[in-house]
C-alpha cells in the first residue's frame, strides 16, 4: 500500500508540474490571443469589436501572472478551457469532447488489438523457434518499416478507390444522423476498419519483436526447465512460466504506447480525415488556434499520465517483486 | 571420513554400498550427446554408459564442461537447443517390476506423464530455479496437480505444507514470493518440490554450488537424511570429489564427455586406479587422516571441439605410453593391477598386456 500512495503523490506532483507548463508556455509566447484573432479576421475588426475581445478573453483587467494561475485552476477545475479561435465562439473543451472519443475508440482499441496480437503471435514464435512461423517476422517488420502515410494511401487507393470496399475517410457516413443504431454503428465501423487495419499492421511488428525476443531469453531460464521438469503440460509451462515472465516488459511498453494513443496519430487522422484529437490538434496549429492547443496538450499530457497509472498498477500485480513489503 | 556417511550404520543404507548388487532404476547406454550441427558441433558426451541401482547414492565428478550436467540432461530430455541426443538408450526400470521403458524413445505425453515421478531433478542455480512471479507454494501444487488430478486443493497445499516442514522451513512461507527467500531456502523449497511426487530418482546438478559452507553442509545433511527416509536414488553431480566421498555410495568420474572410472565411493577415495582420479584426489586437501602432497592436474581440460586423438587425458597422463595417443581406451573391469568388484577403468595401464600398473595405481590390501 505504502508503494501505491508513494505513486500517487509521484504522479499528482507530476501532474501539477504538467499543468503549470500549461500554463505558463503559451504566456511566454509573444503577443496575445486577441492580437492572433485580429490577425485572423484580417483588419476587418472595429474598435470597439478588439476592445469587446479583450473583455472576452479577460486580457481589460491587468491581472498579475499569480492572479491569472488561481483564475486558470479555477477555470479548469470548473472544466473550462476556454474559446476555441478556430471553431469560434465554440469552448475548447467542447472541441475536444467531441473529438477525443473518436481517438479513443479507433486507436485505443486498435493499440489493443495490436498489442494482444503481437504478444499472442510473439509468444508463440519464441516458443517454437526454428520452425515455418519464424516466417511471421520478416513480413511483418516489412509494414512496420513503410512509413504509415505511405501505408494508409496504399490501402486508401487499393481498398477504397480500386476496389472500392470500405470508405475513404471520415468517422461516419454523413448522410446519417449520430445516433445509437444499428446504421449508425455500422457506418461507423466500417469507416474505422482501414485506420484500424493500417494502425495495427504497422505497429503489430514491434509486439511480435520484443514478445518474441523476451520468450527465448526467458526460455532459456532455469525455471522453465524445472517446469518442464515437473512434467507440467505444454501449454502451462509455455503460458504459466516463459509467457507470464516475457511479458513483463510488454506492460511497460504498452502504457508508453498508450499515451500515444491520443497524441501520435495525427498521420494516421490526416490520411484518412478521421475526426479525431490529432486532426483537431493539426487545424488548431494551422490556425493559430492557442486554446485549443492548450487544451489539447493538456489532454495529451493528463493521458500519458492516466495511462502510465494504470501501467504502474498492472505491473505491481504482474511482478511481486515490485511490490515492496512494508 | 568421520561425517554422515560413516555414521549410520551399513545396514540402514542398504545392502547395494560398494557390492553393486541392488536392482538397476535407471541405466544410461552409449548415450552421446552432440552440441551444434555439422562439421563444428562438439561432441559432449561420448558413448556414456552407467547404471543408477535402486536405493544408491551415485555421485558423478569431474572437471567443469566435462559433461557432468549434460550427461543428465541427456538423460532426461531436457537438453536446451542446441544440444542434441546423436545415440544411445536411457532404460527406465518400473517399480512394479515390468519391462524397462527408453526414456529417449518415449511418446511425448508419456514422457511428461513420467517426469517428476519417477525422476525429479534439483537444479544448478538455486536462484533462477524458482518462477518469480508466482508463489511457491503454488510452484510445489502446480506439479502434484499435474500428476495426481484428483486430489483437491486443500490436500495439494497441506501436501505443499508437509514438504517444506520436511526440509526444515516453516510451512507459513507457503504463500512467500522467490524473491523473499534467501538462497539457502530457495534450494530447501526446490528439494520439496522434487519430492513432492516421492519419486524413486532424485538427481541433484551441484545442489550446493551457490550456496556457502554451512548451508551446504545442512543441505548435504538434509539430503542424506530424507533419502533415509524416504528410499529414492539419487545421483548427486558435483566437482567437489571430497562431498561425494563422504555422501556417495558409488562414484563415477567423467573426463571430456566420458566416464574413466567407477567404483564403490570408499575404494575410489582409497585406491584410485585411474591417473586422472588419481590426479583429481590429489588436488583437494585431505580434512582427515595423514598428510599427503596436493599436486594438481598440470595442463588444462581438453576443448571439447579439438579433442587428442586416443585417451584424452595422455596429454596430462603422467604414466600415457604410445598406445595412449592411439586408441581410446575401453571402460572394463581392470585386472591387470589386481580385480576388484564393481570397480571400472577406462585405461590402456589395464587393457594392454604388455603394460605394467605403476604400484600406485594397483590394487593394495
Amino acid at each position: 500500500m505504502k508503494f501505491l500512495v508513494r505513486r500517487i503523490i509521484f504522479y499528482v506532483i507530476t501532474a501539477w508540474a504538467a499543468i503549470t507548463l500549461n500554463f505558463v508556455i503559451p504566456r511566454l509566447m509573444p503577443g496575445n490571443p486577441v492580437q492572433s484573432l485580429i490577425n485572423k479576421f484580417q483588419g476587418q475588426l472595429s474598435t470597439s469589436a478588439t476592445h469587446s475581445l479583450y473583455v472576452l478573453f479577460g486580457l481589460d483587467k491587468k491581472q498579475s501572472l499569480w492572479d491569472q494561475y488561481w483564475t486558470y485552476w479555477g477555470e479548469l477545475l470548473h472544466g473550462n478551457l476556454g474559446i476555441s479561435f478556430a471553431y469560434f465562439p465554440t469552448p475548447v473543451s467542447e472541441v475536444i469532447g467531441q473529438a477525443l472519443p473518436w481517438t479513443i475508440a479507433l486507436v485505443g482499441l486498435s493499440t489493443i488489438i495490436s498489442v494482444v496480437l503481437g504478444t499472442l503471435l510473439g509468444t508463440f514464435i519464441g516458443w517454437r523457434r526454428g520452425t515455418w512461423m519464424d516466417g511471421v517476422l520478416p513480413v511483418t517488420t516489412f509494414f512496420s518499416s513503410v512509413p504509415y502515410f505511405w501505408l494508409g494511401l496504399i490501402f486508401i487507393a487499393v481498398f477504397a478507390v480500386l476496389l472500392p470496399v470500405f470508405p475513404a475517410g471520415g468517422g461516419y457516413d454523413g448522410a446519417l444522423i449520430p445516433a445509437f443504431n444499428t446504421e449508425f454503428i455500422g457506418s461507423v465501423l466500417q469507416h474505422a476498419a482501414l485506420p484500424a487495419i493500417t494502425i495495427v499492421l504497422s505497429s503489430v511488428a514491434g509486439w511480435i519483436l520484443s514478445q518474441r525476443n523476451m520468450m527465448v531469453t526467458v526460455t532459456s531460464e532455469d525455471y522453465v526447465t524445472v517446469a518442464q521438469a515437473k512434467g507440467l503440460k505444454e501449454r502451462t509451462v509455455m503460458f504459466d512460466y516463459a509467457a507470464r515472465n516475457a511479458i513483463l516488459p510488454q506492460v511497460s511498453g504498452f502504457a508508453l504506447s498508450l499515451g500515444f494513443v491520443v497524441s501520435g496519430t495525427l498521420v494516421m487522422e490526416l490520411v484518412f480525415s478521421y475526426p479525431g484529437i490529432g486532426y483537431s490538434l493539426f487545424q488548431a496549429i494551422n490556425a493559430h488556434d492557442y486554446p485549443l492547443m492548450q487544451g489539447i496538450f493538456l489532454v495529451i499530457t493528463i493521458s500519458v499520465l492516466i495511462a502510465n497509472i494504470i501501467a504502474d498498477m498492472v505491473y505491481v500485480f504482474l511482478d511481486p517483486r515490485t511490490r515492496q513489503e512494508g | 571420513m568421520n561425517t554422515v556417511s560413516t555414521q549410520a550404520p551399513d545396514s540402514t543404507r542398504g545392502s547395494v554400498r560398494g557390492t553393486g548388487a541392488g536392482r538397476p532404476v535407471l541405466e544410461i547406454k552409449n548415450l552421446s550427446v552432440d552440441y551444434g550441427y555439422g562439421e563444428d558441433r562438439v561432441h559432449a558426451l561420448r558413448n556414456v554408459s552407467l547404471t543408477l541401482r535402486e536405493g544408491e547414492v551415485l555421485g558423478l565428478a569431474g572437471e567443469s564442461g566435462c559433461g557432468k550436467s549434460t550427461l543428465v540432461y541427456g538423460a532426461t530430455r531436457l537438453l536446451p537447443p542446441p544440444g542434441l541426443i546423436s545415440s544411445g538408450e536411457v532404460l527406465y526400470y518400473p517399480e512394479d517390476g515390468g519391462e524397462p521403458v527408453d526414456i529417449l524413445r518415449q511418446p511425448e505425453d508419456a514422457l511428461r506423464a513420467s517426469r517428476w515421478q519417477d525422476t525429479a531433478i534439483v537444479f544448478q542455480g538455486a536462484m533462477n530455479s524458482l518462477n518469480p512471479v508466482h508463489r511457491i507454494g503454488r510452484q510445489i501444487t502446480d506439479a502434484i496437480a499435474a500428476h495426481r488430478p484428483e486430489t483437491t486443493k486443500a490436500e495439494r497445499q497441506d501436501r505443499a505444507r508437509e514438504l517444506l516442514d520436511m526440509v526444515g522451513i516453516d510451512p507459513g512461507r507457503i504463500s512467500s514470493f522467490p524473491h523473499q527467500l534467501s538462497g539457502g531456502m530457495r534450494q530447501r523449497v526446490m528439494i520439496a518440490m522434487a519430492l513432492a511426487l516421492e519419486p524413486r530418482v532424485l538427481i541433484m546438478d551441484e545442489p550446493t554450488t551457490a550456496l556457502d559452507v554451512v548451508m551446504q553442509r545442512q543441505i548435504i545433511e538434509q539430503i542424506v537424511d530424507l533419502r533415509q527416509n524416504l528410499g529414492f536414488s539419487v545421483i548427486f553431480i558435483t566437482h567437489d570429489v571430497s562431498l561425494l566421498i563422504e555422501i556417495a555410495d558409488r562414484i563415477a568420474i567423467m573426463y571430456a564427455g566420458d566416464i574413466v572410472e567407477q567404483g564403490p565411493a570408499s575404494r575410489m577415495y582409497r585406491q584410485p586406479r585411474h591417473p586422472y582420479t588419481r590426479g583429481l584426489l590429489n588436488s583437494f586437501p585431505p580434512l582427515r587422516g595423514p598428510r599427503r602432497e596436493m599436486t594438481g592436474i598440470p595442463g588444462s581440460p581438453p576443448d571439447l571441439v579439438n579433442l587428442p586423438t586416443g585417451c584424452p587425458y595422455h596429454p596430462r597422463c603422467p604414466y600415457a605410453m604410445p598406445i595412449c595417443s592411439e586408441k581410446i581406451p575401453t571402460l572394463i573391469e581392470p585386472t591387470a593391477g589386481g580385480s576388484e568388484p564393481g570397480r571400472l577403468v577406462a585405461c590402456w595401464l589395464e587393457e594392454d598386456a604388455e603394460a605394467t600398473v605403476p604400484p600406485e595405481l594397483a590394487v593394495r590390501a
